[in-house]
């Protein structure tokens, strides 16, 4: 009870000092409205708005639709460009694609012999450059199969191929990226806003008169994590409420309160971890260094940028400890799946084991970093 | 230069606010040139402002002033005289850089004011032989004495022979002895420079009484100024401490304190300590203590600057755990977590150490709060602490704009509220000017004599070491005297309790051979006032190498700061060219199969024998198929028609549908790519067995081919890449402190008088960062080739030219934040949040910058990151020429002078 009591007051007092730095609040508000909007519509992992160049030397009917078919919202409307143009082009990075239609393409498909296209990928666009080539290839071949249509020529595959993606019909990155960008401010802020609060008490020495009052280093500890996560909770919540359903229209399939209770164990992990960072360094500057790799590491690596199933083995087994890549499938699962608890129940367990540790070690080493104070 | 040279500081109107609170009113004030004169008054007054003022620390609000003939509204004349003032701040060794040594502390503000190697070197040593301070040149900042640090501050302010001098409160904190040689110091000082104009705030009167001039200064007003004996005859007192108190309080009638004698209880003692040690690794801070000190005693604790005495205080409060003895309070052993006992001590603390984000209210709240007085009992408690400490007028404002002693009051008003038996109070009066600290001792002694409360103070003050009951004298961790204040004047035969206290601790310094009083008397030996440096066109370069070079050894001695700043982007390269992959392979996907024939059976054979695909256990029916998507079990889901294989036989063109899960469509289109590229190699083999068709199911082929990286692997589009992420977010995060950090210890008051400009500073803070950060770019580009097997293919002069410009403008950035921010930690959240989504994911790192859109297309461009991509990954995996990217270098080359000159105007000299 009186345990509670404590956290409650020294709670409000975290909240009360957040409140009155202005920039900070500031940059809260910042990270998770207009970086969010921004993230979501700006990029496309995905292929979207890519930009693709053509060499067109045949000039024919079916190049022109050919040309026609590459269009918005995958592509930007191609730009037609002399072949002499096309290495200059792609190093500077100006066309991730470009198509090279030969001379006689038309007539010589006509004749049955096989012509051949030849596309040019730029393959250090790791995210578009696999996928856009079977768009265009795909693209391609029903432009070409629709003109031999049109000229009598039966050239059907034998089997159709029907394809129906589930949760997001349209593939829409904008889902996907709002979600990512809420769970990037999450991890960001959740670990910086605690640590550095920790710091901050300790440079000032407050945290020492703290010590003489009847209070106890866990609730020193909790108040610091209760306080950060509900405003950060309160953060996610709106962001998720106006930006990503309101501004973005993002239609959110499953329960939002299974969600935020996610959320929450995911604050609780992110918290002790900030604080453990907090414990380890022994002024701000050495906390921001020790902190960024950490969460950089964190994000990058929660499988929401870049694939987990396809990073080596060893640093999957070891990624099933970041507390990230679990939040990361609650996120995908909850909010698009529309999972239930029946299905995210193991990543709860996952999150809850790693904040009670988190918090029990970040705990031990507070209580020595309080005794080592005087 | 001034019309007359007998004038060295002409006030006129003074005005300064701070919001709605008034700190100078139409101050009007002529200082003398060579005259020695001290500002007195009460706390808050504006004491600190207008000597702020007068050094150029701070912005000028309302009013004339001309210091040495330069009016100090022109922003070039101030620039000028900067070299001929010396300020010393508030705040004991505040603008100390504490890991420099003694030497390095005061050779960079004689770099700073552009004094040669031999000129410094040859004041250096006179100074600090002067000053005694001679046999510790190596040590630390941190690691000296208050006393040392004040001596410190001292020869750093000294060192470019400035013609006046200002010193705010230089004695606050200081024990008697060093404080008698300080004023010896200067008195010395000024005898061989008798140009130099000395102006001195002070809190002990008995030390303004020796100035040959006064200033009273009294709620932002002046109420008197001229010569000392003018002054104080002029209220008809005898001491300087009545006069004052004359002059602010025309009413005060000079009630002398008067302490009840203490009744003696027999309860038991409330303090013991029996051989109380405390040692930090060699180090004994406090060595076989003992004492015992009876319920409802004022215990006096006195002794030099790092005697012990803290340490002491801490053990009793148990925030210390002691390493030998045994200590004892209210007859129960002090043992840590014993909270009960805690609900029984009131502690006050050297420093201030409430929150200074909070109301003076809103702290004592929190106080009665956390003491667990009820609910209904804290308000009307919390009024009256306001009124009895003389709060009321603050109660609603934060402790960060208040003067040090209210403060002070503002603590002990804190340790009281929960009514504790026992007081532990470590210098409560320091820097507290007289009433205050009148008021302070009354409550005292009303604690002690009405309530019985224990109450165990330091002190520097020797009028307030006589009104405790019994004072112990501590000295290198020993207690070296104890008894009642009069007993120990006459064991001793001296003639007063600070010739008592400055004979023991003379003495002892003899015995332990540090700071040999004679050298004090050769201050013939001062420096001699050498011609003041000229300033010349190299000025600005050689103040920038002065920051530079300060900024490089506190770095360097930050070992751990250094590691980090060059282990952690490896460390993060490592990891990124190891674990970001963006081949999808092994695509989870399971079959529903409502055909059964050979035909499906073939289709199914396909997929599983492909290395792209995984097959998991086949669905039973369509209910299956939500529950396997959702789950995340299987990313695919093939769904065979019933029928399949006779449509396909009779050519009736069957459809096999895929299910995907599109929560996640990177992975979603590349999964689909290779169900394509699957069904299309099935369809050819089948069609191949069918004479009837063209052996060729496709009627054209498309050969793709993938430029700058053929085997398509993602390292050699996520290395160059993450040398980008790595180098946008390392340099940031180590600048976005530099100018903050500063602004919250306080040596940023060393930029604010020294003649170096804002660009100056910034600058050369820059310096060692960019030298640091371009180090760890190079120490990446080795690992990118030995590690992960890059070449460089293109120009190796346009990575390195990009690289440099690009830690330039990253570090840059990391300064503008800082420059703006408040507090540390809205420049660690403003820097991590301004720099990660652009380095990420506007920069074509993740995704094609030429895919942009919007927003996103905006934040890319202006971001140097997006630059520094295109020249990374053009060197690394397109082979380009330094010709070839000439436009990207360029445009990165902006940034970061952007970003240094926008700082150069956020960021303003002089404070509000």
């Amino acid at each position: 009870m009186r345990w509670l009591r404590n956290v409650w007051h020294l709670g409000r007092k975290e909240i009360a000092s957040l409140g009155r730095d202005t920039v900070l609040f500031l940059f809260l508000v910042y990270s998770f409205t207009f970086t969010v909007y921004s993230e979501a519509t700006g990029i496309d992992i995905e292929v979207r708005d890519a930009s693709i160049a053509i060499v067109d030397g045949d000039h024919s009917t079916l190049s022109r639709s050919i040309s026609a078919a590459l269009r918005p919202p995958w592509f930007r409307p191609p730009v037609l460009i002399d072949r002499a143009d096309l290495d200059p082009a792609m190093d500077s990075g100006r066309f991730s694609f470009a198509l090279e239609i030969p001379p006689g393409f038309e007539a010589d498909l006509l004749r049955g012999l096989q012509p051949e296209l030849r596309l040019d990928v730029d393959a250090t666009a790791m995210s578009q450059a696999g996928i856009g080539d079977s768009y265009i290839q795909r693209i391609v071949l029903d432009e070409v199969l629709a003109f031999l249509k049109s000229r009598g020529i039966e050239a059907d595959l034998p089997i159709g191929i029907v394809v129906r993606a589930w949760f997001n019909p349209n593939l829409d990155s904008i889902w996907q990226n709002s979600l990512m960008s809420v769970v990037e401010q999450i991890t960001l802020l959740s670990i910086l806003l605690v640590g550095a609060a920790v710091i901050r008490e300790r440079e000032h020495g407050t945290i020492e008169h703290l010590l003489v009052m009847p209070v106890r280093a866990s609730e020193i500890a909790m108040a610091k994590v209760a306080a950060n996560g509900l405003v950060v909770l309160v953060a996610t919540a709106m962001s998720l409420m106006l930006v990503v359903r309101g501004v973005l229209t993002v239609p959110i399939a499953g329960s939002v309160p299974l969600f935020l209770s996610g959320v929450l164990l995911y604050l609780f992990a992110m918290n002790s971890l900030g604080i453990l960072l907090a414990t380890i360094a022994n002024s701000m500057p050495q906390f921001g260094l020790l902190a960024t790799p950490v969460f950089l590491v964190l994000i990058m690596l929660s499988g929401a940028n870049s694939p987990i199933e396809s990073m080596p083995p060893p640093l999957r087994l070891l990624l099933q400890g970041s507390p990230t890549v679990h939040f990361v499938d609650i996120t995908n699962a909850v909010l698009f799946r529309g999972a239930g608890i029946g299905v995210v129940w193991p990543q709860f367990l996952a999150l809850a084991a790693f904040g009670m540790v988190a918090f029990m070690v970040a705990l031990a080493r507070f209580r020595g970093m309080l005794a080592r104070q005087g | 230069m001034p019309l007359d040279a007998s004038t060295c500081v002409v006030a006129s109107s003074l005005s300064h606010r701070y919001g709605a609170t008034t700190a100078l009113d139409q101050a009007s004030l002529t200082i003398p040139t060579a005259s020695f004169t001290a500002v007195v008054g009460p706390d808050g007054v504006g004491k600190s402002t207008m000597l702020g003022l007068i050094a150029g620390a701070r912005a000028l609000q309302s009013g004339e002033l001309t210091v040495l003939g330069a009016r100090m509204g022109d922003k070039r004349e101030r620039e000028a005289v900067f070299g001929r003032i010396a300020f010393m701040p508030q705040g004991l060794g505040r603008n100390l850089y504490p890991t420099l040594s003694v030497m390095e502390n005061i050779d960079f503000i004689g770099r700073l004011h552009g004094l040669d190697d031999a000129d410094r070197a040859a004041r250096i040593t006179r100074l600090t032989q002067a000053t005694g301070l001679s046999p510790f040149l190596d040590r630390p900042a941190g690691k000296l004495s208050g006393g040392m640090k004040q001596k410190l501050s001292l020869c750093a302010a000294l060192i470019h022979d400035p013609d006046l001098l200002i010193l705010d409160e230089p004695t606050t904190g200081v024990d008697p002895l060093s404080r008698r040689r300080f004023w010896a110091l200067i008195s010395a000082l000024h005898a061989s420079r008798p140009s130099m104009t000395v102006l001195v705030s002070t809190a002990y009167m008995e030390e303004a009484e020796r100035f040959e001039r006064l200033v009273v200064m009294d709620r932002g007003r002046i109420l008197a100024a001229g010569p000392t004996r003018e002054v104080i005859a002029g209220t008809g007192q005898a001491s300087l401490e009545a006069a004052f108190r004359m002059l602010s309080d025309p009413q005060w009638r000079g009630d002398a304190l008067v302490i009840p004698p203490r009744i003696e209880r027999h309860d038991g003692p409330a303090i013991v300590a029996e051989g109380l040690t405390r040692s930090f690794g060699d180090f004994v801070a406090v060595d076989h203590v003992s004492f015992t000190i009876a319920r409802g005693e004022i215990f006096g604790f006195l002794g030099s600057n790092g005697c012990g005495k803290t340490t002491t205080m801490k053990m009793l409060t148990g925030l210390l755990p002691a390493t030998g003895g045994r200590a004892e309070l209210l007859g129960e052993p002090i043992t840590q977590p014993r909270l009960e006992q805690r609900l029984r001590i009131g502690y006050m603390s050297q420093g201030f150490s409430l929150y200074e984000e909070l109301s003076v209210r809103a702290n004592l709240e929190l106080h009665g709060k956390l003491y667990q007085i009820p609910a209904d009992g804290i308000g009307p408690r919390v009024e009256a602490a306001l009124a009895r400490f003389d709060l009321a007028d603050f109660a609603d404002v934060l402790p960060k704009s208040l003067p040090l002693g209210i403060r002070q009051r503002l603590q002990l008003a804190a340790a009281c509220l929960h009514e504790p038996e026992v007081l532990i109070l470590d210098e409560p009066t320091s820097g507290v000017d007289p009433a205050a600290r009148d008021l302070f001792w009354r409550r005292m002694v009303e604690l002690s004599r009405d309530g019985g409360v224990t109450i165990f103070v330091s002190t520097h003050f020797m009028n307030e070491a006589e009104r405790c009951d019994r004072i112990s004298l501590m000295h290198a961790g020993k207690v070296i005297a104890i008894g009642a204040p009069a007993e120990l004047i006459e064991r001793s035969g001296a003639a007063s309790l600070e010739d008592v206290f400055t004979g023991y601790l003379e003495k002892a310094a003899l015995e332990a051979g540090e700071e040999p009083a004679g050298v004090l008397a050769e201050t013939a030996g001062l420096p001699l006032p050498g011609p003041p440096p000229q300033p010349g066109l190299v000025a600005p370069l050689v103040r920038i190498a002065a920051f530079a070079r300060r900024e490089t050894v506190e770095l360097l001695r930050d070992p751990i700061r250094l590691v980090f700043a060059l282990a952690s982007p490896m460390l993060l390269l490592f990891v990124f060219g190891y674990g970001i992959v963006f081949d999808v392979d092994r695509v989870a996907f399971a079959v529903l199969d409502r055909d059964r024939t050979a035909a499906s059976r073939e289709l199914i054979e396909e997929f599983r024998s492909s290395p792209w695909f995984e097959a998991h256990p086949p669905l039973t029916g369509e209910a299956d198929v939500g529950l396997a998507l959702a789950s995340g079990r299987v990313a695919l889901v093939i769904d065979i028609p019933p029928g399949f294989g006779r449509d396909l036989a009779r050519g009736h063109r069957p459809e096999v549908a895929f299910l995907q899960d599109g929560a996640k469509p990177f992975q979603a289109e590349t999964a689909r790519s290779y169900f394509e590229n699957v069904m299309l190699g099935l369809m050819a083999r089948s069609m191949a067995e069918t004479p009837a068709r063209p052996a060729e199911v496709l009627p054209f082929r498309i050969e793709s081919r993938y430029r700058y990286n053929q085997d398509f692997r993602s390292v050699f589009a996520i290395v160059p890449g993450s040398i980008m992420v790595i180098l946008a977010l390392i340099p940031a995060m180590l600048t976005a402190l530099a100018v903050v950090r500063e602004r919250e210890i306080g040596s940023i008051s060393n930029f604010r008088v020294s003649p170096a400009s804002v660009a100056e500073f910034l600058i050369g803070k820059q310096i060692p960062y960019v030298a640091v950060c371009f180090l760890s770019f190079l120490s990446l580009i080795a690992l990118a080739v030995l590690q992960f097997g890059l070449t460089v293919k293109g120009s190796m002069p346009a990575l390195l030219l990009g690289g440099l410009l690009y830690v330039f403008a990253t570090s840059g950035l990391g300064l503008l934040v800082s420059s703006f921010a408040r507090t540390q930690v809205a420049a660690l959240v403003a820097t991590a949040v301004i720099v990660v989504v652009p380095a990420l994911q506007f920069s074509g790192y993740l995704s094609p910058a030429a895919a942009l859109d919007g927003t996103g297309y905006w934040m890319g461009h202006l971001f140097p990151s997006l630059w520094f991509q295109n020249i990374s990954l053009g060197v690394f995996a397109k082979g380009r020429s330094l010709a070839a990217l000439a436009q990207d270098l360029a445009i990165l080359s902006l940034f970061g002078f952007v970003f240094l000159a926008v700082a150069s105007l956020v960021l303003k000299k002089q404070e509000r």
